[in-house]
């Protein structure tokens, strides 16, 4: 009977290629934007190295500051990280770095444009980054300014092509490093390790960062023991900023924020509220509401799509009924159709996220992108489709299944 | 084989009532071959239909074997009709999109324990009975109206039904095809004693027949 079913429904593809072209883009675009949304989520919020510790790290990416009449939102600054962030108890290691700034270096004739983060020694502790030459900088680098600099790869090409850079020299800002180390490229988008160049903190070329409490343009790792030592150290951390001690009051006076991971800060940004709560649930529920809803528009439109493309085969299923076909056997064999034609929007999904992906990280327009199609998630994409691949058929054939025979065989002069 | 009782055939929309049959007794017996017959509007199709389970009537009382059907569930309905009864219709009801040997099934596909080889080994015997052997993998827009018809005799004997009914089954066919056709029904009733209803307008086919039953505004007159 299956059989019989899949072929017949392969006839009806063919036939009405119009609405099976429809029905396949509905289905296979839906599914490309999703997979392709969740692999750019994953790839993003997902722990990958080199924060191959990210179960046990939080982060600062940002802290409010709030005064009577001012409001500052951003970066902390070195002194706040220093004095709020590094002496937090029981945690096994602190890391503070800048953001990744764009600076140009000058070199054989030619303008290099490279995001330079300035970091400690403690970074490359808290970082799994995979060296390709060289290693990191150290804590006594940093402590006696050392001018050395970790590179990437892409990094080396542009100053050396295919030549090692370790021991050598380039300019970077107007400074001069040493390379010790060159690392495999990280993402733009995995925010806390990357950069191009790397180099202390304390070859800065001023030393006012020493004196910034509140902004600044840095960030802080911290390295807990244990997965299950995070919510005291977060709580540790809150507890400490009633007791920030603001150079004027009057400016400033209330701190704002916490030891994040980087989807609980995206929803810290996110989410308004007033005290800049983190709200990783809210944030979830309201994307995994968006996919859904995304979904039904779609699945409406099968619907639609289903019921006409059914209705016009009433002569088929008087006929069928006639020779003993139970309405619920009809409605097998129309959401057979359905299920089938769901399949093939999935496969077609699946290779259409993963050119989609190829592009986005061929672009270009995303430094190092390397994005990863999430099989797991794909399943569940797939999974989803054929449920509401189901659901667009099932009302469809069941509302045909009630046809009286009779007048199913009325609506057609031929079975087509 | 066939008691109808008293049967009333009323279409109520919002603001008319129609009736299509009143009052209809008819025992049709076993290996009977009879024919349907009256003007357009007269009810032959409905009451056709009431007697292949098609249609529920609206008074009265359908048996088929002794059996009383007129209550039976759709999934019941469904087996009895797959069973027991084969149709045949004026415009063949053929689906276009399956190859005459896959119409021919389609009866079998509803019935349980039979095999695909043996499905297809009984389609292949029904379209050998019906003459048209050389054409099975053909589809039914290549075939001609007359073989359409046999094809669709085919798909209506293929599961060995002991009632056939069919619905001015010459009506869309020139006096030639529609003779081979009669040929082939009298052959069904008379070598397989299968019992026939058959309605028609052309009294030449009708007189082929071993009983008329004639209807007018939904009466039966003879």
């Amino acid at each position: 009977m299956l059989k019989n079913y899949l072929k017949i429904a392969f006839k009806v593809f063919l036939r009405r290629k119009f609405f099976t072209f429809i029905s396949l883009f509905a289905i296979s675009f839906t599914l490309i934007i999703l997979m392709v949304a969740t692999a750019l989520f994953d790839n993003i919020f997902a722990p990958q190295p080199p924060e191959d510790k990210a179960d046990r790290s939080l982060y600062v990416f940002g802290m409010r500051f709030q005064g009577p009449e001012n409001q500052s939102t951003g970066p902390a600054g070195y002194v706040f990280l220093d004095r709020y962030v590094r002496t937090l108890p029981n945690v096994e290691k602190v890391s503070i770095y800048t953001t990744p700034n764009t600076v140009y270096s000058f070199w054989r004739g030619a303008k290099i444009k490279s995001f330079l983060k300035r970091t400690d020694g403690e970074f490359w502790q808290i970082m799994g980054f995979r060296f390709l030459e060289g290693g990191p900088f150290t804590a006594d680098d940093e402590k006696s300014a050392n001018f050395v600099a970790v590179i990437n790869e892409a990094t080396r090409h542009k100053f050396f092509g295919d030549e090692s850079a370790v021991g050598k020299m380039i300019e970077a800002d107007g400074q001069q490093f040493r390379v010790v180390g060159v690392v495999a490229n990280v993402p733009i988008y995995r925010m806390n390790p990357f950069a191009d160049i790397w180099v202390p903190i304390s070859t800065s070329k001023t030393n006012a960062y020493k004196s910034q409490l509140l902004r600044g343009e840095f960030q802080a790792a911290i390295l807990a023991k244990s997965t299950a030592d995070l919510p005291a150290i977060k709580s540790e951390f809150e507890s400490r900023l009633p007791g920030v001690e603001f150079p004027d009051k009057r400016e400033f006076n209330t701190a704002i924020g916490g030891a994040d991971t980087f989807f609980e800060y995206t929803s810290r940004m996110l989410i308004p509220s007033q005290q800049m709560e983190s709200q990783p649930r809210k944030l979830l529920v309201i994307i995994i509401s968006l996919m859904v809803l995304f979904m039904v528009l779609p699945t409406v439109n099968l619907i639609n799509i289903n019921v006409s493309r059914i209705l016009e085969r009433a002569g088929e299923i008087g006929v069928r009924k006639a020779f003993g076909a139970s309405s619920w056997t009809l409605v097998g064999q129309f959401v057979t159709e359905n299920v089938l034609l769901t399949l093939i929007g999935g496969v077609l999904g699946f290779f259409g996220s993963q050119f989609v992906l190829k592009l986005i990280a061929d672009s270009g327009l995303i430094p190092y992108a390397e994005f990863h199609l999430n099989y797991r998630f794909f399943v569940y994409g797939l999974l989803t489709a054929l449920f509401f691949g189901l659901f667009s058929g099932v009302y469809p054939a069941w509302k045909m299944s009630r046809l009286h025979p009779v007048q199913a065989l009325k609506g057609a002069g031929g079975s087509r | 084989m066939i008691q109808l009782e008293g049967i009333e055939k009323v279409y109520r929309t919002e603001r008319i009532e129609t009736v299509a049959l009143t009052n209809i007794n008819l025992t049709v017996g076993e290996g009977e071959f009879i024919s349907i017959m009256g003007p357009s509007g007269s009810g032959k199709s409905t009451l056709l239909n009431v007697i292949g389970l098609l249609d529920v009537p609206t008074g009265g009382k359908v048996a088929l074997n002794s059996k009383p059907v007129t209550s039976y569930s759709d999934r019941n309905l469904a087996r009895v009709r797959n069973e027991e009864i084969g149709f045949v219709f004026q415009t063949f009801h053929l689906i276009h999109d399956l190859s005459v040997v896959d119409n021919v099934e389609i009866p079998l596909l509803y019935r349980k324990g039979i095999s695909s080889s043996e499905r297809r080994k009984l389609a292949l015997r029904a379209l050998d009975r019906v003459g048209l052997h050389a054409r099975v993998h053909h589809f039914p827009g290549q075939l001609s109206g007359g073989q359409q018809q046999r094809v669709a005799i085919a798909r209506a004997i293929v599961g060995n039904p002991r009632i056939l009914l069919a619905d001015e089954p010459t009506g869309n066919l020139d006096s030639q095809m529609g003779d081979e056709i009669m040929d082939v029904l009298k052959g069904l009733n008379e070598n397989e004693k299968t019992t026939v209803v058959m309605v028609t307008h052309d009294p030449r086919q009708a007189e082929k027949t071993e009983r008329v039953v004639r209807l007018f505004d939904g009466r039966q007159v003879s």
